[in-house]
């Protein structure tokens, strides 16, 4: 920093009273004591930088709300621990009491020292630029010279120069002088800036309190759909205000799924578009398409649905012993991979004589290398590749005991049946295996396609946009705008006219040297009967 | 051109910058050493020959790190003359050094533009961590070349260029992948603004950092020769490195906090999810609004300040590089798919 600036004084208010012996402070002095350390600048730097700090063991720690499953392995694997970061919040950061503890005292900070910045400033906008100081040499960018022309003729020059740069002048009480400032704005870029990150707070505390984020795995097929009711999704995480009334009315369905594969190149096999053909209807609205891909999202009202994930839907049927059919139809199956190797289960509880479980994967596309099963990545055709294998149980599959999760099989009171060769089964699709002893039969009907969708509402998104839109705004005038004040004051001595020029900084970036050096030049170059 | 050309032209001039960077590095090296030893009444005795409008008094006189090049000097005292050769030699291996550098970041352009046209369909080069160093260190060396006159970095010349190189050999050797197109996610116009934003920022905070970085050094050095006789005052490189990270800062802002959760928006469904990346690229903001802040609060100016920008710094490098290895959650690893494994669903039914 080059100026040591008399007017920063963002720290030290001016004309603080002496002190007094701590005894005889009371409650009210303490207090104001106590809001003058908030609002400090040491004190916002102190917070910023805790901020930084109380930030960082959530990006080390698995969050529940970024990653749940993550987060419950986690938990499994670190069982002395868990306990322990649990009380302290670490499993929500970005929740916790004292992350929030953080932010609520650095935005009191920011508020007490905005607000009576910004008063001044009003204050300020109307003022006159201060008196030219005595004596001007003695800033540190000043200059001298000394010409043949009167004081006037400098002076009036100086004035017209100094307007043209968008100068303030000072008007009244001169005297042999010029006082000049610019850069009033900095100071509202400034202002503008902080109370933007309110803003921001604001519009993001909107979305967290009454906006929800959904997941729903939908099949593919115009006879599925997903009405928006909360019962219809999978997992729901909504704001600790949302209600269910500000659901959005809604309904699709998607009647086709197309995937583009890369052929060709280091990564053939990958995925290299998706789209979904939907048809929506908003509330009693008529019914409308929509083609739905990722980074295009389908906003309707104010919910927006996002296309994130696919797979495949093995359609199969299960008849048990008597021949009645025990289950039957689309089961999502979880990818493992990116060539969609994928896993499901089969829940028949019902079945008659006893239960049917099973556990299956399924193959998209295997082929035989070298007498080896294998599995290509990429378009699968006509399904005729695909493989159904799956292990199956009979018995109870214990959902008395409480809820379960549809891709766990519990086989803890079920036993296992064995095929005659080994121990999984193997379809193809439109193939059927029976069970050993009666217990039924499997079917392997076709192959149908699931997709993963997530539908959330925020609240405040835009006003969370506009307010960093805004911030950011003010933070380039604050950081651009130099403010900075010029005096010129010109004396007859013995040897002409003694000009002396000086200029101030108040932001501490800018070059006030050559402020001075430029205007000098200007005042100089436009006089003929230049003498030194 | 077919692509696998492109691909090929990429990698040869990525092997041409790594080499002309070296020769660049070796130029400053040979203009340092001579440097070594040279005593600061030289520089000093130099300094009285740049002309200042009347006679200022008072302490703004920065000592200028321009070249020490012979011609600004209106004639040097006689008894320095056997100085003058010294001078001369460091003078040309510094501009050598410049030179090369300038014809190294043609060439980093050329394997930048290279690695785009060898995608098909083509595309920004930023699809991996390889390209991303690329892009990187090929902004760094192009800001450097930009603002070598603007705020005179010649003094800066060595460090850039040697970081430069080696994060670029790193890229190569550890990081290279073959050309493939980018996952759907990353095909959006606003991770395009995104990347180059925060691209620009990296690159800026990265010469903003040496910069704070070389006024420690100096602060604590009590010897004034050599290198350190030759490196401008201690106001200046803060001054230095307040502007260019007041350039940097409203960019991070405008990539971290406005097209970052934009894109976000697009392919997550939500504008800030807490996701690693996200949390260390506000660490980043948050560190460097403290440095901004720092610079005005008395008590904190100068040394500390400087100190921030190196923690702001290496918060911003550990997200680029380190965090990877720390957190597999990042929703911005490059290499997976982002449409295809579900293994977040644990449905209740
Ligand atoms: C979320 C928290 C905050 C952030 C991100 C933030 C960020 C910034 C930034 C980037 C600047 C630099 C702009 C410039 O140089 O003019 C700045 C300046 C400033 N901030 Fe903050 N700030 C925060 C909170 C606060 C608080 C709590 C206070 C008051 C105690 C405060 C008072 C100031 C002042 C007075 C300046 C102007 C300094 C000057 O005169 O150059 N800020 N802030």
């Amino acid at each position: 920093m080059t100026t040591t600036a008399p007017t920063r004084t963002s720290d030290e208010k001016p004309g603080k009273q002496p002190r007094r012996p701590v005894s005889e402070l009371n409650a009210r002095e303490l207090l104001r004591w106590c809001w003058r350390q908030l609002t400090s600048m040491r004190t916002a730097l102190v917070l910023l930088l805790l901020l930084a700090l109380a930030a960082v063991p959530g990006s080390l720690i698995p969050q529940e709300n970024v990653d749940s499953l993550k987060t419950s392995n986690w938990q499994k694997a670190h069982e002395t621990l868990t306990p322990i970061y649990a009380k302290l919040g670490l499993f929500d950061v970005y929740g916790a009491p004292w992350f929030a503890a953080i932010y609520i005292l650095l935005m009191l900070s920011l508020v007490g020292c905005i607000l009576p910045r910004l008063f001044v400033y009003w204050r300020g906008l109307r003022a006159q630029p201060p008196a030219t100081p005595m004596r001007l040499t003695r800033l540190p960018d000043s200059a001298s010279y000394v010409t043949g022309e009167s004081a006037d003729e400098v002076l009036t020059r100086a004035r017209g120069l100094l307007r043209k740069r968008r100068y303030r002048l000072r008007k009244e009480g001169e005297g042999a002088s010029v006082s000049a400032e610019r850069g009033y704005l900095r100071e509202a870029g400034n202002l503008v800036f902080h109370l933007s990150i309110l803003i921001v707070l604001v519009g993001f505390a909107m979305g967290s309190l009454f906006g929800y984020k959904g997941g729903v795995i939908v099949n593919v097929g115009s006879q599925y759909g997903f009405t928006n009711q909360m019962t219809q999704y999978d997992d729901f995480d909504p704001g600790s205000l949302f209600t269910a009334s500000s659901l959005d009315d809604f309904d699709f369905s998607i009647d086709k799924f197309d995937v583009s594969w890369l052929d060709s190149g280091p990564r053939a096999g990958m995925a290299k578009g998706f789209q979904s053909h939907l048809t929506y209807r908003d509330g009693d609205g008529p019914e409308k398409t929509y083609d739905l891909r990722v980074n295009h999202p389908l906003s309707i009202g104010g919910t927006e649905v996002f296309l994130i994930g696919h797979g495949y839907a093995p359609v199969i049927t299960v008849r048990d012993g008597q021949g009645n059919v025990a289950y039957s139809g689309p089961t999502v199956f979880l990818p493992q991979d990116s060539s969609f190797v994928s896993f499901g289960v089969v829940k028949a509880q019902y079945a008659k004589p006893e239960g049917i479980g099973l556990n299956a994967m399924f193959y998209p596309y295997e082929v035989t290398v070298h007498g080896d099963p294998v599995n290509l990545t990429g378009d699968i055709g006509d399904g005729k590749h695909a493989v159904l294998s799956f292990q199956a149980w009979k018995g109870d599959l214990n959902q008395s005991a409480g809820p379960q999760s549809v891709y766990q099989l519990d086989t803890s009171k079920a036993t296992q049946v064995t095929a005659p060769g080994g121990k999984a089964f193997n379809l193809h699709v439109g193939q059927t295996v029976k069970l050993p002893n009666g217990l039924g039969s499997v079917t392997f009907d076709k192959i149908e396609r699931w997709n993963k969708l997530q539908i959330s509402k925020q609240p405040g998104k835009r006003i969370a946009l506009g307010g960093v839109c805004l911030a950011l705004l003010g933070l380039l005038g604050s950081l651009f705008i130099r403010p900075r004040r010029v005096w010129v004051r010109a004396r007859d001595t013995e040897d002409g006219t003694l000009v002396e020029v000086a200029a101030l900084d108040r932001s501490g970036g800018g070059d006030t040297a050559a402020v001075v050096e430029g205007l000098v030049a200007s005042l100089r170059g436009q006089s003929p009967e230049d003498r030194s | 051109m077919t692509d696998h050309d492109w691909g090929t032209l990429s990698n040869q001039a990525v092997a041409a910058a790594g080499i002309v960077y070296f020769l660049a590095l070796l130029s400053h090296l040979v203009e340092w050493s001579a440097l070594v030893g040279r005593k600061q009444a030289v520089a000093v005795a130099k300094e009285p020959a740049r002309t200042r409008v009347g006679a200022s008094a008072g302490g703004g006189t920065d000592t200028l790190a321009g070249r020490g090049a012979p011609t600004d000097a209106a004639g040097p005292a006689p008894a320095y003359v056997a100085e003058d050769a010294r001078s001369e030699r460091v003078a040309l291996f510094g501009r050598l050094g410049y030179l090369l550098t300038i014809i190294a970041v043609a060439c980093h352009l050329v394997a930048l533009v290279g690695r785009g046209m060898a995608a098909d369909p083509n595309r920004v080069p930023w699809g991996n961590m390889y390209e991303f160093t690329l892009s990187g260190t090929c902004i760094v060396a192009m800001f450097y070349v930009v603002l070598y006159r603007k705020f005179k970095l010649a003094w800066m010349a060595p460090v850039v260029v040697a970081f430069v190189l080696v994060v670029l050999m790193v890229g190569v050797l550890w990081l290279y992948e073959p050309v493939a197109p980018l996952t759907e996610a990353l095909n959006s116009y606003w991770l395009v603004i995104h990347v180059i934003s925060a691209a620009l920022a990296t690159g800026a905070f990265t010469l903003g950092g040496i910069a704070s970085a070389v006024y420690l050094i100096k602060a604590r050095s009590t010897k004034q020769t050599g290198w350190i006789g030759r490196v401008p005052s201690l106001d200046t490189l803060d001054r230095v490195s307040y502007r260019i990270h007041a350039f940097g800062f409203p960019v991070w802002t405008f990539a971290v906090l406005i097209t970052g959760p934009i894109w976000a928006h697009q392919a997550w469904s939500s504008y800030w999810n807490w996701d690693p990346k996200e949390v260390w690229a506000f660490i980043t903001w948050v560190v460097y609004a403290g440095y901004l802040h720092a610079r005005a609060t008395a008590g904190w100016k100068g040394r500390k300040a400087a100190i921030l920008a190196l923690v702001g710094l290496a918060t911003l490098w550990f997200n680029f590089i380190g965090i990877n290895y720390f957190s597999t959650t990042s929703q911005h690893s490059y290499a997976s798919p982002a449409v295809s494994t579900i293994d977040r669903v644990e449905v209740l039914r």
